[in-house]
């Protein structure tokens, strides 16, 4: 027939070019499973027969890609190959990112629980020579230092987030966010230092107070509040601000009303992570607040202890014999890990309790 | 309370750029004035000048005058916070504010500006509110429950609820039914219909079956050519506009020959 005819002679549009099929070979579902098995005996008779550790994991893990690889390649293809190789890689660097997390926990855990006692949390150690003693004038010497910290900080750094996201225009807002930068990138100890220097200049050299090490930290942790508040204030959703300028709402108010709250959840987020930033910080301690072995609740007077430069000294000057003190270090460390701990919980409480919710 | 609105030779500017250019028109109180157009033509940059809000844009500007029965709004020393007063808003998206609830979202006009008001009559100004947006039945049992939890049309009648709470005389639409279906979208048009015995209501719309059903007078905004400012073209009773448009444009887009 004609029309047939002229069909046949134009190109053949309805056949797809590369006519695959749509089902291809599959590896049996426990494949990955069992190549891992393997794998982990065939590291662990390596390991017993003399290899160490970390040779035998690696030869195991190289193993268990390049098998996996091969028998995907053969059954189903090089896409599903190169997927799970990509695979077995990710997962092998994560671990591999995992191993100094585990090892400081359980290190921090073991060497730091024999001293995790009523009289570590009670003692301070005035007058303790060797065995007994505690941290209680350092937990709360870090406290009233950090608290005083994040008191000079907060204020600071939400202001300064506001003027910028708010009213900031031209040259001086450009400058505040190129020197919140800088300053974000200030090693510690110069913002020690430059606390050292601003109150030796009004009291003289030799000068140490709890405030010194407050301003000090303070230096750090200003940077850090200002820029997780600009990010917070920057996704309120501008609909809103005009919603509250429709209402016939003034700037200030919109601001402190409608878009604070709004962001309120990420801010304290953000406070509370530039707190746990803050808390272990030793170097601006150092030199601002030093160490005494008494207690010290009166951040305006002389020296104090806080909770790492504590470790730092147990650890450096031990004394005869040295293992009280060295446990003491590791209980400092220990009690500073938990602390950061339960703020990072916090801040996430924080972000559950004032997040604007949408269903009720 | 209803207020009557006069424009006169205005243009409007971002920065440099002539954005619309000789507007005048004269908005009669108790009315719905619908202004339509294709996009980009400056119909919601004209809308936003009428409550002051144009100027939230840095560098954004207006030579002209604006009457409001007979105080023009860009006089010396107005504040554009008590022009928007007089002159309520409602957005393209409904925005209710997600921290509040429900009644604080309807109170919110008051409560923000920490207005000293009775409970018993913030209660009943509340209710009234959401009356008169028709949502008081639908959302009467969960008050407390976040604004944000009710669906979009609900939310933009809770936005429509909130811009009436606090009485103004004018009550300004951009584009209220663009985000909406079809049902919500019936329900604020015969809402827009009850108001108008009230408020003097000026709608941005899209939809031209929109203008034609609820307005009373339609105003034609078109660009003159690309990188040309936006220019009312035609404003005139929308029966005449829809049925014997004198400027050859205004035909060609109402009968959808535009472009």
């Amino acid at each position: 027939m004609p029309t047939t005819t002229s069909r046949d002679q134009g190109p053949d549009l309805h056949t797809p070019l590369n006519a695959a099929p749509l089902t291809h070979g599959q590896l049996p579902r426990r494949a990955p499973q069992s190549v891992f098995l393997a794998a982990l005996v065939a590291g662990i008779a390596l390991l017993l027969s003399g290899w160490n550790v970390a040779a035998a994991a690696i030869v195991a893990g190289f193993g268990y890609a390049v098998v996996v690889y091969a028998w995907s390649r053969a059954v189903e293809g090089p896409r599903k190959a190169t997927d799970r190789l990509v695979t077995a890689v990710v997962t092998g660097a994560f671990l591999l990112a995992l191993i100094p997390l585990i090892s400081v926990v359980f290190t921090v855990i073991s060497k730091g629980a024999p001293r995790f006692d009523d009289q570590f949390f009670t003692y301070s150690m005035r007058g303790v020579v060797g065995e007994g003693g505690g941290a209680y004038h350092a937990i709360m010497g870090t406290l009233i230092i950090t608290g005083l910290a994040a008191l000079i900080s907060v204020p600071i750094g939400l202001l300064t987030a506001i003027y910028l996201v708010e009213y900031g225009r031209g040259k001086l807002a450009r400058a505040i966010t190129f020197f919140v930068d800088v300053m974000t990138g200030i090693p510690s100890i110069v913002a020690g230092l430059f606390a050292y220097a601003l109150f030796a200049l009004i009291f003289g050299p030799g000068v140490r107070m709890g405030i010194m090490g407050a301003v000090a930290l303070s230096v750090l942790m200003i940077p850090v509040v200002v820029r997780s508040t600009e990010e917070m204030l920057k996704i309120v959703p501008n609909e809103l601000r005009e919603a509250a300028y429709a209402l016939a709402v003034p700037k200030w108010r919109t601001i402190v009303k409608v878009v604070l709250p709004t962001a309120l959840a990420g801010i304290a987020t953000g406070v509370t992570l530039a707190v746990a930033r803050v808390i272990g910080e030793t170097a601006p301690l150092l030199v601002t607040v030093g160490i005494t072995s008494s207690d010290n609740f009166n951040p305006f007077d002389g020296r104090m202890a806080t909770l790492p430069v504590f470790s730092y000294y147990q650890y450096v000057t031990p004394g005869v014999p040295p293992d009280p003190a060295l446990n003491r270090a590791w209980t400092a460390a220990l009690t500073l890990i938990i602390i950061v701990m339960v703020l990072n919980l916090a801040a996430r409480l924080i972000s559950r309790l004032f997040a604007p919710k949408t269903r009720g | 309370m209803a207020k009557r609105i006069e424009v006169k030779d205005l243009d409007i500017y971002y920065d440099k750029f002539l954005a619309v250019q000789g507007v005048s028109m004269t908005i009669q109180p108790r009315s719905i004035t619908a202004l339509i157009g294709p996009s980009g033509c400056g119909k919601s940059t004209f809308l936003r000048t009428l409550n002051r809000m144009h100027e939230l844009v840095p560098n954004a500007r207006v030579d002209g005058k604006i009457f409001m029965d007979d105080e023009d709004l860009y006089g010396p020393g107005v504040d554009p916070v008590s022009v928007r007063r007089e002159i309520g808003m409602v957005f393209q998206r409904p925005n209710p504010f997600p921290t509040m609830s429900i009644y604080e979202n309807v109170a919110a006009g008051l409560r923000l500006n920490s207005t000293r008001i009775k409970k018993a009559d913030l209660d009943e100004l509340v209710e009234r509110s959401l009356r008169s947006a028709n949502l008081w039945e639908e959302v009467k049992d969960r008050l407390n429950r976040p604004g944000s939890g009710l669906s979009g049309g609900q939310q933009q009648r809770l936005c429509i609820a909130r811009a009436i709470a606090v009485q103004p005389g004018v009550l300004l639409m951009d584009e209220p039914c663009s985000a909406l279906d079809p049902i919500s979208t019936q329900a604020i048009e015969d809402l827009m219909l009850e108001l108008k015995s009230d408020y003097t209501i000026v709608i941005v719309t899209h939809n031209m079956q929109q203008a034609a059903r609820v307005s009373d007078v339609t105003g034609f905004f078109n660009l003159r050519g690309v990188g040309q400012p936006g220019e009312l073209v035609e404003i005139d009773e929308t029966t005449k506009i829809f049925s014997t448009p004198s400027n050859k444009a205004t035909e060609d887009y109402i009968s959808g020959r535009f472009g």
